[in-house]
Formats: structure tokens, sequence, C-alpha cells
């Protein structure tokens, strides 16, 4: 009988043999395909078992993670400001998260490579991994005054605003917005209910209209021609005559171009910069016309246009648009063609003006500090692109500052402080009442801020005036003031 | 088996020592796994760590007094395995338990074990000579066959998860087939060594195996109808395997006859396939063993690979050095505590946790074999090989389910799962083979030299 026994000893260790084979091929060949696979909950739960890191600015929490008593969701994501930063933090859901939270994750629940050493001492020490904290370059009174100023107009829009000189984002708002806390829950069903009604909703309250969403840019897209105009020559200037006509006939077709209300601009014959103050339209699309297609594509590159962005979110692509006919290209001198911009590129374009000419890479982040508070990461200040030179940076801001002092903007005008600044009207197709730009910066001889406002269908018919500076511009004032403390 | 071989040999030692030290590392090892399941769930070692530790110390430590008293020459390693192994699913259920998974009950199961070994200590003592067991061959035949099929009285029986596998008295209920699984095993083992001459005789010769006479298979086809029963109407896969199996392998120890085993794996591949064609449940089995990842299967409401998945993911979570105890998700896992506690222990202990598990099962069964090769009778041979074989059978049966290295079966993991009747029944099969290692390494008693003409001649 032995001789049977040793060979069911022989069947019993090939079964063992064969159980232990399988085991190590699910879990050390196949686990990473199943510890990754959609089904997998754990990965649920993982998202709430670090203590992931904070995100500030200016000294306040604007996201945190606060440790719970249930043990399947130890930490969970909270957002003290509520609704204000909606847009820069995003949400941390239980299966996604966005924004900041997105671009950061890694460096939020700490498993970037950045974090090796600190994740190595925490191994040794026995200390549970944190996230990093991610400190954000958002001025929070700007930001603040930027949210009650936009909401105060009662339509949507967006406002962001730059630090001209190192590119840093010091308020970020686009309306209307949602609560975070809705969609960072740990109930799945909740959360993805309630992120299907703000997915719906008309207002689109989940896009982030600063960087995400791109507007025919109005007459505030005057300041690119005449930008081209002014580097096409150096000789020109802000006192150069040029033909400011009643009606521009466009080549080609049987319709000309009005002013504005059809006003007429000035006698015919006007300087340029009174032709920005006054925004004529007549005297920019000749001017577009004449420089040609080429040119002012080029200028609308060199102010960052087409180049890709993230901030770290990535940017949406602004457009020149295709090269048409002079007819065309006559409207898109204004503003009122195929050209679209995100407010970001067209708050670049003011900030590109007020520091001499060079744009700086827009960016969010200020500095990343691990858990116990040492620097990982900070910014750093790069040049995005020369828009133009030096002088013709002077001459653009000494026309912006008219602007806003004789002109269409006059509502942006701070008391003791030079602010430069264009109205823009952007006309939509759909009957909709236009869209108000107003993009500007201050203090014009040590520009501090520079920003770009929108608001959705906000030109409303009040007569002759320029409207974009009617409910544009003092959203604007609100911010600057709050950025230079006025 | 030439009994006057094993003589010259010289005689294995005692190793009581030996086995009280390991006893007192599997315990070591169970509570310090208590300590890690408290530590990293609730930052503080778990008051009840003391009296579990001290309760599981105290039991087995009563088992081993036993043991050296009643049977001195036992394997030394069988008991500090089998401990190890029952503590560990008991921290297992505990940390279930602690992670509030609904039917986890850690108390339940240290009762259950108390009890285990204190049957495991009463058959030591009541059962001197295992050899007794032959004269109730056929007593122990119709105890299996009654407690297989007494979940089918109506009334006695209960259904629970789709398995007519339970009987309930009020509020408790048992697995009687666990119970049935040793009577059957000692059945087996008493009516093969009775009938292996006759089985073992060749019929007609097909190309190279000899097949045994037709008159012959009414004993297979008797116990292959009885399994194919059990399989069909109480929907019991595993009990219905693992008995099938055991049953084809001792006949193939006793009859030494290749035949009996293509035979019967003829016979339940058959019938296998012939219920996986007539009864859903069976065909079910075989879908989702083939695709357990298909969104199809895993989503179906029944008979879907939603369990089987939940496992996997488990040990992908698991990997290779685990989560650590308390530090994972086994509750995610349906069933964690009972059918599928291989794949909840995987999580946390990982890869390397599951190799040691494995490893130690082996020895127990390896354990339980040498003590078959060292036995000096056929009976005692048949038996001890049948109980290591059916342990090992069933450790391949569950954790090869749940591992999809085969179609998933519903069995309990032996000494892990929770459920009183199979740790019952498994201490009470670990007692008999502990009984059996004990006669086997017993030193048959010495001639007694110089004694004028005497001469006693050893037998």
């Amino acid at each position: 009988m032995n001789g049977t026994l040793k060979r069911v000893a022989v069947a019993c260790l090939a079964m063992f043999a064969l159980l232990m084979i399988n085991v190590n091929f699910l879990q050390a060949v196949r686990a990473e395909e199943l510890r990754s696979d959609a089904r997998n909950t754990r990965n649920y739960y993982e998202r709430y078992a670090i203590e992931r890191g904070r995100i500030t600015a200016g000294g306040k929490v604007l996201a945190e993670s606060v440790e719970t008593k249930d043990p399947r969701f130890k930490f969970v994501r909270k957002y003290p400001e509520g609704k204000l930063y909606a847009h820069v933090t995003g949400f941390f859901s239980p299966e996604s998260e966005s924004a900041i939270e997105r671009s950061e994750n890694q460096l939020l629940n700490g498993s970037s490579a950045d974090l090796l050493l600190r994740r190595s001492i925490d191994l040794f020490t026995g200390e549970p991994t944190k996230g990093a904290n991610v400190d954000l370059t958002i001025n929070p009174k700007a930001q603040k005054a930027a949210y009650d100023a936009l909401r105060g107009s009662g339509k949507r829009g967006a406002l962001v605003a730059l630090d001209p000189k190192t590119g840093g984002i010091l308020a970020m708002v686009s309306l209307p917005t949602y609560d975070p806390a809705e969609l960072s829950g740990t109930d799945k069903g909740d959360v993805f209910t309630r992120y299907d009604e703000l997915a719906e909703e008309k207002g689109q309250p989940l896009l982030n209209r600063t960087i995400e969403q791109t507007y025919p840019p109005g007459s505030t897209f005057k300041v690119v021609t005449a930008a081209a105009f002014l580097e096409d020559d150096s000789s020109r200037g802000p006192q150069t005559t040029v033909d400011a006509p009643q009606r521009l006939p466009l080549p080609n077709t049987n319709i000309s171009l009005p002013n504005y209300g059809g006003a007429a601009c000035g006698s015919g014959q006007v300087t340029l910069v009174y032709a920005l103050e006054r925004s004529c339209n007549t005297p920019f699309a000749k001017i577009g016309m004449e420089l040609g297609y080429d040119a002012l594509k080029e200028q609308t590159e060199k102010f960052g246009m087409g180049l890709p962005i993230a901030v770290p979110m990535s940017v949406a692509n602004s457009d020149f648009g295709d090269e048409e006919d002079k007819a065309a290209l006559a409207m898109a001198s204004i503003g009122q063609r195929s050209n679209r911009m995100t407010p970001l590129q067209m708050a670049m374009i003011a900030a590109g003006i007020a520091n001499d000419g060079k744009v700086m890479k827009p960016y969010l982040v200020n500095k990343i500090t691990d858990a116990k508070g040492d620097t990982v990461d900070e910014a750093e200040h790069d040049e995005l692109t020369e828009a133009v030179s030096s002088e013709t940076a002077a001459k653009l801001r000494e026309m912006m500052v008219s602007v806003v002092q004789n002109g269409t903007a006059n509502l942006a005008q701070v008391p003791g402080v030079q602010v430069a600044g264009k109205t823009g009207t952007a006309e939509t197709t759909d009957g909709q009442p236009p869209h108000a730009w107003f993009i500007s910066f201050a203090p014009a001889d040590d520009p501090k801020v520079a920003l770009a406002v929108i608001v959705e269908s906000g030109a409303a018919n009040v007569g002759a005036e320029a409207t974009g500076g009617h409910t544009a511009a003092p959203i604007a004032k609100a911010v600057l003031e709050a950025v230079l403390n006025k | 088996m030439s009994e006057a071989a094993v003589s010259p040999v010289p005689m294995p030692a005692k190793r009581r020592g030996a086995q009280l030290v390991m006893l007192a590392i599997a315990v070591a090892i169970v509570m310090g796994a208590y300590a890690n399941v408290g530590l990293a769930m609730t930052g503080s070692v778990p008051a009840g760590m003391l009296t579990y530790g001290l309760g599981l110390g105290g039991l087995v430590l009563a088992a081993y007094l036993v043991l050296a008293k009643f049977a001195p020459w036992a394997d030394p390693l069988i008991l500090p395995l089998v401990t190890l192994v029952n503590g560990l699913g008991l921290v297992m259920i505990y940390r279930l338990e602690a992670a509030k998974m609904p039917g986890a009950s850690a108390t339940n199961q240290i009762i259950m074990t108390g009890i285990g070994v204190v049957l495991f200590s009463v058959t030591l003592l009541v059962l001197r000579d295992h050899r007794a067991l032959q004269r109730l061959t056929y007593t122990a035949g119709l105890v299996g066959v009654v407690l297989l099929i007494s979940p089918l009285t109506p009334g006695l029986g209960k259904e629970i998860n789709g398995a007519r596998i339970w009987i309930g008295f009020g509020s408790a209920s048992i697995q009687p087939a666990e119970f049935a699984k040793i009577a059957l095993v000692i059945f087996f083992a008493g009516y093969l060594v009775a009938k292996r001459d006759v089985l073992a005789l060749a019929g007609r010769r097909l190309l190279f195996i000899d097949l045994p006479r037709a008159r012959d298979l009414g004993p297979v086809i008797i116990t292959w109808a009885v399994a194919i029963g059990v399989l069909v109407l109480q929907k019991d896969l595993g009990s219905s395997l693992l008995l099938f199996g055991a049953f084809v392998v001792m006949l193939y120890v006793a009859t030494q006859r290749t035949s009996w085993v293509l035979i019967g794996i003829l016979l339940f591949v058959g019938g296998a396939f012939l219920a996986g064609q007539l009864f859903s449940h069976v065909g079910d089995r075989f879908d989702v063993w083939l695709d357990p990842g298909s969104d199809e299967y895993y989503s179906r409401e029944f008979g879907g690979s939603y369990q089987i998945m939940q496992g996997l993911f488990g040990l992908g979570a698991g990997g290779i050095l685990g989560t650590g105890l308390g530090q994972g998700h086994p509750e995610l896992i349906p069933l964690a505590f009972s059918d599928f506690i291989f794949s909840a222990t995987g999580e946390e202990l990982g890869l390397t946790g599951l190799m040691a598990l494995l490893m130690i099962y082996a020895l127990i069964v390896q354990r339980g074999l040498r003590t078959s090769l060292a036995a000096r009778d056929p009976y005692s041979k048949l038996l001890a090989g049948g109980l290591s074989f059916i342990l090992a059978w069933q450790v391949f049966i569950i954790v090869g389910g749940v591992t999809n290295l085969i179609p998933l079966t519903g069995l309990v993991t032996p000494f892990m799962s929770q459920g009183g009747s199979a740790l019952l029944a498994n201490w009470i099969l670990i007692a008999l083979l502990v009984r059996m290692s004990d006669t086997a390494r017993r030193p048959p008693p010495q001639a007694i030299q110089n004694e004028g003409l005497t001469q006693v001649f050893q037998r």
C-alpha cells in the first residue's frame, strides 16, 4: 500500500503546488490589473484613507481633510470657503477630482515622486504618510471682491486677475458656480446625482469660464490691433492720425461697417488715442485690413494665443480664426469675427502691456510644502512671450489710461490710481444681448494687477454709451481696489 | 507491507518539549496578530487580546497535556500547526467583526474552537486504539449517509444561501456533512480493507489498463450516486466533490488499481457535465470559472462572478506583502469570514502570508501521510491516508475555488472559516490522525534479552 500512498502524497504535493503557483500568479503577476479594476471599490476607500494636503491661499484654508470617526472614511474633504473658490480648488468626489484637486492630486495625496524622501522618512519613523500642502497665488481679498461684484451683476460671467510681473493668478471667478462640498461627499449616489443635476443646468455651473470657455473678444481686441499697428512702424504713436469714417464700406460686400450705435467718430480724421477712447470701429477695421491677416494673427500669438498653457489646469485654446476675405478681417480687427478668446487670454494681453510688453506665464500654484512644512517646490516666474517692444507697451499703456480717464471706461476709475483699461461689447449671434468685456491693469506706472472680466449678455442696451464699460468696468474696479488696498 | 521492516529503524523521539515550544510560538503569533489588528484599526491593543490569547493558550496547553499523557508518541507538529491556522482564522474573523461585517462573530468562533479542542482531547481520551473503529465500519457508513441526507428531511433541514446543507434545532444549525465526512472515511477504510482483494481482481484488459470486474462496480456506483444526489438535491457541489474524490483515492490506495481512478474521474466528470446541462446552478459555476471578469457574469444577481471577483480584487489589493492586518478592506468580500476567508487573509497578509498558510496546510497533510506510511497495518494506513487526503482535497477545492483555479464550490476552509460544525469535525479528524501517529511511532514491544531460553519473537 505504501506505493500508492506515496503516489497520493505526490498528488497532494501537486495540488498544493498548483495552489501556490496560482496565488503567485494572482498576487504578483495580475495584482496591478486586479487592484486597478474599476469595479474594485477598494480604490474608493483608499481615497479617504490618507490625510490629503491642504489647499491654501493668502493664509486662508480653501480645502482640507478632516479626520472622522468612520473607519471606512478616515478623512473627508472640507471646503471652508464654500462656493467662493469652487473653480480654483475643484472638488474631490468618490471617483474623480477637478481643478487643483486634480492637477496636484499626486502631491496632495502624497504619492508624487517629489515626496519620496518624506515618505521614506515616514516609513522609518512610523508616521502615517500625509499629502503635501498646496499654496496658491490667489489673493483672497481680490477673489472675494470679484465674486461679490460679479454676483452683484446678477449675470453669468468670469473674472481673472493676474500679477503682471510674475504671472501669478490673483483671482479666478466664474459664475454661476457650485458648492464643492456637494460633490465631495463620500456617498457615491448623492454625489453623482448632484453632479448630473449640475451638468444638466443651463448656466453650466461646472464650467470654469475663465479658462475653459472662449468668447468673441469684441472691442477689447482693438488693443491688439493697435499693438500690431504701433509695432508695424515705431514712428507711430497715440497722436498718429487715422481715418475714422462714419461708415466703412467692406470690400466685396454691399454692407458697410458703422461705429457703435451708428455714431460719428470725431471729424473723420482722429488720433489713435481718440479712436481707442471712443472705441470707434471704423479706424481699427481699416487698420486691420491694411496690416493684413498675418500681421494681426502674429500679434495675437505674441500675446500667448495658441500656446499650450496649464495653470496647472489646462487652458482652452484661444483662436484668431481662419483666413477669410478682407471684410472678415475688418470684423476680426474689432473682435467680432471668428476670433475667440478665453478671459485668461485677454487678461494676459492686459498683463503683457502692463509688464513692458512681456507676457509672463500664468500660474496658480505658489508653493508646495510637505506635511512638515518643508518646501518641496516653489513657483518660478517664466516669461511666456515678448508681445510688443517696451516702447509700444508704453504707448498702449498711455492710451489705455486715457480710455479710463476720458473714454468709455470711466466707471473703472480708482481715486488716486492711474488705471488703464479697454472696454468691449461682443455681439453674440443668438439674439441675446451682447457680452460686456473689460480688460484693465493698475497702477499704470507700476502695475500690480491686470485683469479681464466678462459679463455674459451683460451689455444691456443703455443708450449710446459703450456698454462694456457700464457693467464690466465697475466689477474690475472692485477687484483693483481690493488688490491695491484702496 | 512488511511489519518486520520497522524494527531496525531507530525509533523517533517523542519531542514533546519541541512541541510545547512550537505551541507557544503558535499562540504568540496569534496574539501578535491580534495586537496588530487592534493597533491598525483603533490605535490600541485590543482589550480582549489577553483574554483571547490566554484562553487559546490555556486550551491548547490542556490539549497538549492530554496528548502528552495519552498519546505520548504522537507527531509533535500536527497540534501546533493546527493551532496556528485556527488562531489565524480567529484573528481574521475578529478583524472582520471589528469592521462591522454582518455575520462575523469572533466570540462564537472562539467558543467553537474551545469545544473543538475539548472534543480533540475527549477523542484522544476515549479512543485509546483507533482500530476499534474498524469494528464500527458499517455503523459509521450508516451514520455517514444519514447525516449526509439529513438536511433533506422536511422540517429539520434548512436552506441557506441556496444550498440545503444545514439542519436546524431552534436557532442553532449544524452542517451534518462535515461530520459525515469523517464517518464516511472511517467506513471507506473499513470496507475497502475488507474487500480490497476482491476489488483488486482484474477483469478485462482494455488497452494497457486492467479493468475491474463488472460485478465489483457496485460500491463505486453507489458512492457515485450518493455524491451526485448530494450535488443535485442539496446543491452542494463542494461536499459532493469532496466525498467522491476521497472515495476514489482510497479505493486506489487499497486496490493499487489505476483503473479505479480513471473510472471514478470519468463517472464524476460525466455526472457533473450532465448536472451542468440540467441544472443552472452547476452550469453557472462553469461559465463563471471560464470568464469571471466579464461584466455580464459580474452583474448577474444569482450565480454570477461578483463574489469571486471581489475575492480576487482583495488578493490583488494585497499584492506581495499584503496591506497589513486591519489595514485592507476584506469586509468588501462577500462571505469573507467563511468561504472567502482565504481571499480576506490574502488581502491583508499578501502573497507572503498565503504561501506560509498553504505551507502550513501542506505540512499538516504531510504529517498525516507520513503517519499513514509509518502505520503498521493496512486499516491504519488507509484511514490515515484517507483523512490526510480529504484535508488536502478540501483545501484544494475551496482555495482553488476562491482563486479561480477550479470552478468555485462552497466548502469551508479547514480550521479558518467561521462555522462550528466544520471546526468540531476537523478537530476530531486531527485527533484521529494524532492517535494514529502515536500508534505508528510507538516503538514495538522490545524483545526481552537474556532470559534463558525464552525467546520472544517480534510479530
